[in-house]
């Protein structure tokens, strides 16, 4: 019982960077209907926010102190980060909290990079075929990765989570279990409960407020609600850089459990888009329940009992799932009628 | 009327491409790709790019998956050269089969659906062979090692007939010449051009028709009672044969195989060849891989030091800005110009150099002729008298 708690909770945030990635890919072909290869690139952008704002608040000031010497004579340096000389305490916990910190970064960043990527970009390919906008994302992503790659190399760069989010969790005391039978580390709660939240807070956006309501009257019928008077395209515009800035906060907040480097952006699009093939293109809800499902399932297929059945079934698993799927149910989970069906 | 012509250009055009090819060697040396070992990967991706070119170019089915037919030909290629001998001709055959079958049995799944479903179809099962080449199969294909023919494997032919114990690296054979360097190259350059005519047919074939038809109106070839699936699983399996045999010949040219060739930028390099060559026509394909294999060469090889020499010319605070900037392309970066040029062909050309030719030789001959002789003669083979005119600005490079 208590494994297969451990399992699923494993499961749920990886799930979660799958469900927000899918998340923001499905708005984007359900609002501009294009598909969208370099959301990945994105996601790896998010998580080099969190690296640059780290980067920042670390920069040092060296001073020299003439009263002590190192072991070989020369003055002993002091390192202080600017940032603690001049904030003090707070500063240091600035410092300790720079992934958490980095959304305030990432949020202003992702959004102009959204609206860049869609003005400059994306909108000359609405009406063209969908292998074109496959191929100029693609194009796009392998651009921004190597831009990445050649200012911060290629080799992943840790980032350390808040020393207070370092521990495990005791999961199963507070549900009653005994103690020391369902652990979980913090840091992935933490993340579990950030993605729930942007998740609902996207619902919540698209559902109870005005511009949502005309975003998903949008979403059903574009040239009826163009023909209202509405500046659909504009609001369509917005909606992708909403999307950017989602996927940025993704892989912001993802960077302590993986270390960045450019191109975890590709090894999470891969799999982005074979969640929202499964949860049916076009669903929102689709994407986010197809997203944690996978992550749960990938959680399991890397149980040791389960490999020993069914040897690598840990690699392949949700690969393979998609092509049962799509076979099964061609539309995915909760695919709507009519979306690219042909 | 109509057939005899196209079929006698048919025979001029795979004439000159056979002697251009096996020439290569002379004309490209100038710009300093004569040598063997690029010319071979020119071949062998040429191949790639064809057979890629046949399954996208003429059905528009776009697959994301075609590295793992290249894998799938190599480590048959491999294993043919450690259980039969090091002859060439059965590891070819056996890869081209094998990468067929396997394309059969992916093909039969991944054509039920089309568009950005069959993509994703065929991205999930490359993946899958890639993650389990990694791990489960590594008896099979020795993990991350990479598969290698070793002096103590049976090679029974190679015992039966008694070749000899070579003492230093294994090579692949062809009746007893070595196949590294020039006799390696002309062995893939006389399997391109096999391949080229083979495509040559298909393309102008009814069958080759029927493809095209599935391109440009599946709907409208169902409503007349057609069945597509026979004719694109057909041609998902050709494409992947050809997959298969420049996977052979990768392993013929060197007798390795690891599963790096199957990831998906792989399979992405690929559709970017045929896009940037020209998808849907004959030449464009092999044009586009021996484009960019040259530049990947060129490119890769470049550092600080022949920058400084290439902008000597400049003044010295600009050479350093230039030497930067263009710093980033090259080298380590040349991946960056890849992407680059990958977006810049999709958005402003996306019929490829092909088509770019062609406006060209359009343009030049409305201001040549003024509206004369030229655009009555372009009529039912127009399609094959521009891919000629392909031909001749080829060399020029």
């Amino acid at each position: 019982m208590d494994a297969i708690l451990l399992q699923i909770l494993n499961g749920l945030d990886k799930g979660g960077a799958y469900a927000l990635i899918a998340l923001g890919l499905t708005l984007i072909f359900g609002t501009l209907g294009v598909v969208n290869f370099a959301h990945g690139a994105l996601f790896m952008l998010g998580a080099f926010c969190a690296v640059t704002m780290n980067k920042l608040l670390t920069l040092e000031k060296v001073a020299l102190d003439p009263d002590k010497t190192t072991a070989w004579g020369s003055p002993l340096e002091i390192r202080t980060p600017y940032i603690e000389d001049w904030f003090g305490e707070f500063g240091a916990v600035l410092i300790d909290f720079s992934v958490p910190v980095s959304i305030l970064l990432a949020i202003p960043v992702m959004l102009l990079v959204g609206l860049a990527m869609e003005r400059g970009l994306i909108r000359f390919f609405y009406k063209r075929p969908h292998a074109e906008q496959i191929l100029v994302t693609f194009g796009l992503a392998i651009v921004l990765q190597e831009i990445i790659k050649h200012f911060f190399g290629a080799n992943p760069i840790p980032q350390p989570a808040p020393v207070e989010l370092r521990g495990m969790i005791d999961f199963g005391t507070m549900i009653g279990l005994e103690a020391g039978t369902v652990v979980y580390p913090w840091w992935r709660m933490v993340y579990l409960i950030f993605s729930l939240a942007i998740i609902g807070g996207v619902f919540a956006f698209l559902q109870y407020t005005t511009f949502g309501m005309v975003v998903r009257a949008g979403m059903a019928d574009r040239d009826t609600v163009g023909l209202l008077g509405i500046d659909i395209n504009r609001r369509f515009t917005i909606m992708f850089a909403l999307a950017a800035i989602v996927a940025g906060l993704a892989g912001v907040m993802y960077t302590p459990i993986l270390s960045p480097d450019y191109h975890m952006g590709m090894d999470f699009l891969v799999l982005s888009f074979v969640v929202v093939v499964v949860g049916g293109m076009g669903s929102l809800s689709g994407a986010v329940a197809a997203g944690f499902l996978l992550g749960i399932l990938q959680s399991f297929a890397s149980l040791n009992e389960v490999k020993a059945i069914f040897p690598g079934i840990d690699q392949i698993i949700i690969y393979l799932v998609a092509v049962v799927v799509l076979l099964v149910r061609p539309r995915g989970l909760m695919g709507r009628k009519g979306v690219m069906e042909t | 009327m109509i057939e005899t012509v196209s079929k006698k250009n048919d025979y001029a055009l795979i004439v000159i491409f056979a002697a251009a090819v096996l020439t290569m060697p002379i004309w490209l040396a100038p710009i300093g790709a004569g040598y063997p070992d690029l010319l071979q990967k020119f071949a062998i991706f040429g191949i790639f790019a064809v057979g890629f070119n046949i399954l996208f170019g003429l059905t528009g089915y776009l697959s994301f998956g075609h590295a793992a037919f290249l894998g799938v030909g190599s480590y048959t290629a491999v294993w043919m050269f450690k259980l039969l001998g090091m002859n060439a001709i059965p590891a070819v055959v056996m890869s081209i089969a094998f990468s067929g079958l396997f394309a059969l049995a992916i093909g039969f799944v991944s054509l039920r659906r089309s568009g950005i479903y069959f993509s994703i179809l065929t991205l999930a099962f490359a993946q899958m062979a890639y993650n389990l080449a990694y791990s489960v199969l590594t008896p099979i294909t020795n993990g991350e090692t990479g598969l290698r023919v070793l002096s103590d494997d049976p090679r029974i032919l190679d015992r039966l007939f008694g070749a000899s114990e070579g003492d230093g690296v294994l090579l692949a054979n062809f009746f007893g010449i070595d196949l590294v360097g020039y006799p390696g190259f002309y062995f893939c350059a006389a399997m391109l051009i096999i391949a080229f005519y083979v495509a040559i047919r298909i393309t102008h074939s009814p069958f080759g028709m029927m493809l095209k038809a599935v391109k440009s109106n599946q709907n409208r070839m169902n409503y007349t009672g057609l069945n597509a699936r026979p004719y694109t699983l057909a041609a998902f399996v050709i494409s992947g044969m050809y997959a298969g045999l420049a996977g052979g010949l990768l392993a013929v040219t060197d007798p390795l195989a690891g599963a790096e060739r199957m990831q998906w930028t792989a399979s992405g390099e690929v559709v970017l060849m045929t896009i940037l060559g020209g998808a849907g026509t004959l030449l464009g394909p092999i044009l586009g891989a021996a484009l960019i294999k040259y530049f990947e060469n060129i490119f890769s090889a470049f550092n600080e030091g022949t920058l400084h020499n290439f902008f000597s010319f400049l003044p010295d605070g600009l050479e350093d800005v230039a030497v930067s900037i263009a710093s980033l392309f090259v080298g380590e970066g040349w991946h960056l110009t890849l992407g680059v040029l990958f977006m810049l062909v999709v958005i402003f050309l996306p019929g490829g150099i092909m088509e770019g030719i062609r406006r060209l030789v359009s343009l030049f001959g409305k201001r040549d002729s003024g509206g004369g002789a030229e655009p009555t003669k372009a009529g039912p083979k127009k399609t094959a008298g521009t891919d000629k005119a392909g031909m001749v600005p080829a060399p020029a490079e």
